[in-house]
Parts: structure tokens; C-alpha cells; sequence
């Protein structure tokens, strides 16, 4: 049992005094999700503060992307409670549900813009579908949008014309475009090279301060993280490690955020559930449904 | 007492014969909860602020019909002037070549133009739709509606199933006059009946419930390459491949099922 050795149980010292503090955005407390028989999130328990950059990190298979797709209701948990804008995801209706949505933005890893339209169009599509406004109307505010991002001048191209970086930056200004109080960013950085990766993390970082959102973002790279971080959620093998701001983390005694953070091996034998998928070609947590 | 070898064959055998029935079942549910699902928005779609929109519809119309009207014309023709070629032969041998237009208006009209424009449709269209659909799960598109708020069978699967509502009964109606003419055609040249007597016999012997067994049976189609490529498309897992996979397996499935619902409709409609 290392793990529990190892384990720091998360909310203590600084964020036990803020428990009570208003401003919480997400509250999720004791998540358990399974996918199959198989148990992904331990029970994560978390919150996340009004204005703050909260950045998730851990690595492959530690249960970051999962997490994130219960942070935007994209999938529902085992046990536990999830609050998001004060609203518990469990219990709301389709109606609340589809409302409480407008108020999140969220820039895919792969930016998932719809190959089909252009840029312009891709922005425009959360304005077209949820107001009334007129179409010159969303022209504009695309178009802002795009110079918040660096992008203007680029609304009539399509995705595939667009480098990996560029893809990213409209998947922000999509995501963006209503205004979201919560912002959520899956590996914001992957696959780009240094200096586009750090033109995102600034990207990120002024669009907190111009906007004024709660922003969440999933990544394992190591020196965006600290770069824009207020507090880090530190997951291992579905267990939060520790929540802490990025001193905390880097002064942290816990051996496998060290192992984490100074990129060590580790000694892993492999999950027998996983092994079994993997031989029998099983996707796990696979849905057949849209 | 550890299991024989005929054993472990025959359980394995069970096994697979249950999953593949469990997830063939599943499938179907998918298909009848996703027909349910694109009615209810529908209906209550604009009741939510979320209607279906207009030009998504006209969209995947031109797609799946007027795009189609050149192959569909083309196709339809050659099985006009078949058909009229092997009635013309086989009635020959009863020195009967004359009454061939009653084989061609009824099989024309009630058998060969639903089903080759709901073959050529799942074809072109079906696969169309699950690759689509595939690809945008796999590049997390779908997410992304979800995520926007965007009900994704209002706005991917509605749209493509109203196209085929109207344009897979259009595309029949089509191709009943193109077979129809080209087998006259045919028919004039080899038996020389003028056109005008070709259709006025036509027109004695089909009744507006020939033309409605058709367009009926296109109705059936037009749903059912709809909801086959969108469970394809929705279950597609594996990237790339699996994409072509679930391609693969739609036009499979929507032509099988085609068939065997032509079948079953001929068997009900003739009682």
C-alpha cells in the first residue's frame, strides 16, 4: 500500500481555511467513476475558486482527461457529488443542464473544430444556435474574438488550412465567444513546439485577466503548468496526490509528485484489467451512443 | 473435471453467439431511441429554443437527392431497358412479347425503383453519414456540441433524416419515370409500339396504390439508412480505421436491411 503512504490527503494547510470561503465555481467531492468494472477516479475531491487558474496534471493514465470530462459534464460519476456554479450536475434537468452549458467554453486538445465550416463559421456556430442575434451581429463579435486571439483576418479559412497552433487559438476563440464564466482547456500545449506552446500559456493567462473567467485546464507539461497555474491538482492512478499552489507543489516532500515533477520512471506493474483490454481489443469506456 | 476440448469449443461458440446478439440487440435500441429522439426535437425543439434549422435540412437535401438525381436517372434507365430486354426474351418463347409492359410498369414501380434508389442512397448517402459522424466523434466534434449546448442528434441526425424523408421518395418517383421511359424506349425499338400506346398501357394497368407500395416502401428505406449510418457512425472507435470500418459495415447493414424489409413489405402488402 505505497500509494496511501504516499498519499497527501488534499485541501489541507491553506485551502482547509478557505473551505468556507464564497467564490467556489466547482466543488466536487468524493467522485468515483468507473468505466466498466474498472474504477478511473478514487474519489477526487476538489473545488475550484472563482478567477483562478486551476491546472490538472499527472500522468498518462492517471485519470486527468476523465476528470475533465466530468468537470464539463460531458460524463456522469459512480458515487459523490459534483457541484458546478453552485448546481448539482446530478440533479438538474435537461432544461438546467442545457443553460447551465452556455456558461462553460471549452478548447478541446484537438481544438475539434468542425471540419466543415469555416473558421468564422466555427465561432459564430454557439452565437447562432443560443441568441438572436443578427448575422452582422456575430460577424463582430467573432471577429473580436479572433483579434483576442491573435486570429483576425483568419474567419473565412477553414480548419485543415490552419497550422496546429492557429487550430488552437480558434478553439479558444470558440470557446470564448458567450462569454463563459468557466473555461476549460485539455493539453492546451500538446503537440506544439516551445514557443507556440508559450504564446498559448500568455494566451491563457490574458484572457483570465480580460475576461475575468474561472479557467481549468488539463496538461502534463510541466513548465506551462507552473507558468499559469494559481493552484495545481496534483492526480495520480485516480487519486488526488495534492492540491497546492506552485511553491506547495515544488516544496512538496510527497515522493511521487517529486517523481512527477523531476519526470522519474516508475516502477509500475501494469493494471490487469487494463492488460486484458489490451489483449482483447477492448475499448474501455467506449460509447456507442452521440 | 477440467472441460474437453468440444466443450471449450462449444462455449466459446455460445459466447461469441450471445455477445454478437446482446450488442446486435443494443444496436437496435440505439436506432429506435435515436428515430424517437430526432421527432421529439423536432416537434419540441423550437418549444426549447433549439429548432432544427432550415438550412441544415436544405443542405443535406441537395446532398443526398439532387446530387444523387444524375446516378439515380442513370441507374434506373439501365434497369428500365433490363427488364425490358429479359421480359421481351422470356415472353417470346409464349409468343407473348406484347404484354411485356405489364411486367416492367409492375416491377418498375413496385419492386426495382425503391430498391435501387434506396441501394444506390445508403451507397452514396449512408456511408456518407457515418463516416461523417465518425470522424467528428473521433475529433471530439461531437463533444463539442455537447459542450456548446448543441443537442448533436438535433443538429447532425435530424437534418440528414428529414433529407432522406423527402428525398429518397423523390429519388423513387424519379426513378420510376426514368425506368419507365427507358424501357419504352426499348420497347419501341424492338417491338415497335409507339410511345404513347406504351404509356397509355402503363397508365391502364398501374393504379395509385402501385405508386404508393413504392414511395412507401422508400419511406422505410429513407429511415433506415438514416438510423444505420448514425449507430455506425456513433460507434465508431479506433481512429482512422475504425472509421472506415463503421463505413463499411453501414452500407452492409442498410443494403441487407433494405432487402430484407423489400421482402417482408412485398410479403404484407400482398395479402
Amino acid at each position: 500500500m505505497a500509494e496511501d503512504k504516499n498519499t497527501e490527503q488534499p485541501a489541507q494547510g491553506p485551502d482547509k481555511a478557505q473551505d468556507k470561503a464564497p467564490g467556489k465555481v466547482i466543488e466536487v467531492d468524493n467522485l468515483v467513476t468507473h468505466y466498466g468494472e474498472r474504477e478511473i477516479l478514487k474519489g477526487v475531491t476538489l473545488d475550484v475558486r472563482e478567477n483562478e487558474i486551476m491546472v490538472i496534471m499527472g500522468g498518462s493514465g492517471s485519470g486527468k482527461s476523465t476528470l475533465l470530462r466530468h468537470l464539463m459534464a460531458l460524463e456522469m460519476h459512480t458515487s459523490g457529488t459534483m457541484k458546478i456554479l453552485g448546481q448539482d450536475i446530478e440533479k438538474l434537468t435537461a432544461m438546467e443542464m442545457f443553460h447551465l452549458r452556455k456558461k462553460l467554453g471549452v478548447a478541446f486538445q484537438s481544438g475539434a473544430l468542425f471540419s466543415s465550416m469555416t473558421v468564422g463559421e466555427n465561432i459564430m456556430l454557439p452565437l447562432y444556435e443560443h441568441t438572436d442575434l443578427d448575422p452582422t451581429t456575430r460577424e463582430i463579435m467573432a471577429r473580436m474574438k479572433l483579434e483576442v486571439v491573435s486570429l483576425a483576418g483568419f474567419e473565412n479559412l477553414m480548419p485543415a488550412e490552419l497550422s496546429g497552433g492557429m487550430v488552437k487559438r480558434a478553439a479558444f476563440a470558440r470557446a470564448i465567444i458567450m462569454d463563459p464564466k468557466i473555461l476549460f482547456c485539455d493539453e492546451p500545449s500538446a503537440g506544439l513546439d516551445p514557443v507556440v506552446a508559450s504564446a498559448l500559456d500568455d494566451l491563457i493567462l490574458d484572457m483570465r485577466a480580460a475576461m475575468g473567467m474561472t479557467i481549468v485546464v488539463v496538461t502534463h507539461e510541466l513548465e506551462s503548468a507552473f507558468k499559469i497555474a494559481d493552484r495545481l491538482t496534483i492526480l495520480d492512478k485516480g487519486h488526488i496526490l495534492m492540491i497546492g499552489t506552485v511553491d506547495e507543489v515544488r516544496k512538496s516532500k510527497n515522493e511521487r509528485v517529486q517523481n512527477l515533477l523531476n519526470r522519474m520512471p516508475e516502477d509500475d506493474t501494469i493494471d490487469p484489467d487494463e492488460y486484458l483490454g489490451r489483449l482483447t481489443g477492448e475499448e474501455i469506456g467506449g460509447d456507442a451512443t452521440l | 473435471m477440467a472441460p474437453t476440448d468440444n466443450q471449450n469449443w462449444l462455449a466459446l461458440f455460445f459466447d461469441k453467439v450471445g455477445r454478437y446478439s446482446v450488442a446486435g440487440i443494443e444496436e437496435i435500441g440505439n436506432g429506435g431511441v435515436l428515430v424517437v429522439e430526432s421527432f421529439f426535437w423536432l416537434i419540441l425543439g423550437p418549444r426549447r429554443k433549439q429548432p432544427v434549422r432550415l438550412g441544415s435540412i436544405f443542405a443535406q437535401m441537395m446532398e443526398i437527392g439532387i446530387q444523387a438525381i444524375p446516378i439515380v436517372a442513370l441507374l434506373a434507365s439501365a434497369i428500365g431497358v433490363m427488364l425490358a430486354i429479359q421480359g421481351i426474351h422470356t415472353l417470346r418463347i409464349f409468343g407473348a412479347e406484347s404484354r411485356v409492359t405489364i411486367g416492367i410498369a409492375f416491377s418498375v414501380v413496385r419492386e426495382f425503383s425503391p430498391l435501387i434508389t434506396g441501394i444506390l442512397v445508403a451507397g452514396r448517402s449512408g456511408s456518407g453519414l457515418a463516416a461523417r459522424i465518425g470522424t467528428m466523434k473521433i475529433n471530439q466534434e461531437i463533444d463539442a456540441l455537447k459542450v456548446m449546448g448543441i443537442n448533436p442528434t438535433r443538429f447532425l441526425v435530424v437534418p440528414a433524416l428529414l433529407a432522406m424523408l423527402v428525398m429518397v421518395p423523390m429519388l423513387t418517383i424519379l426513378s420510376d419515370l426514368m425506368g419507365l421511359l427507358a424501357a419504352g424506349l426499348y420497347v419501341g425499338i424492338d417491338l415497335g409500339i409507339s410511345m404513347a400506346a406504351y404509356f397509355d398501357e402503363v397508365r391502364d394497368i398501374l393504379t395509385v396504390d402501385d405508386v404508393w407500395h413504392g414511395i412507401g416502401k422508400s419511406v422505410i428505406f429513407a429511415i433506415l439508412i438514416a438510423v444505420i449510418g448514425v449507430v455506425n457512425g456513433a460507434s465508431v472507435t479506433g481512429g482512422a480505421e475504425g472509421v472506415g470500418k463503421a463505413t463499411t459495415r453501414s452500407v452492409v447493414q442498410a443494403i441487407s436491411a433494405i432487402i430484407v424489409t423489400d421482402m417482408i413489405f412485398a410479403f404484407v402488402a400482398t395479402r
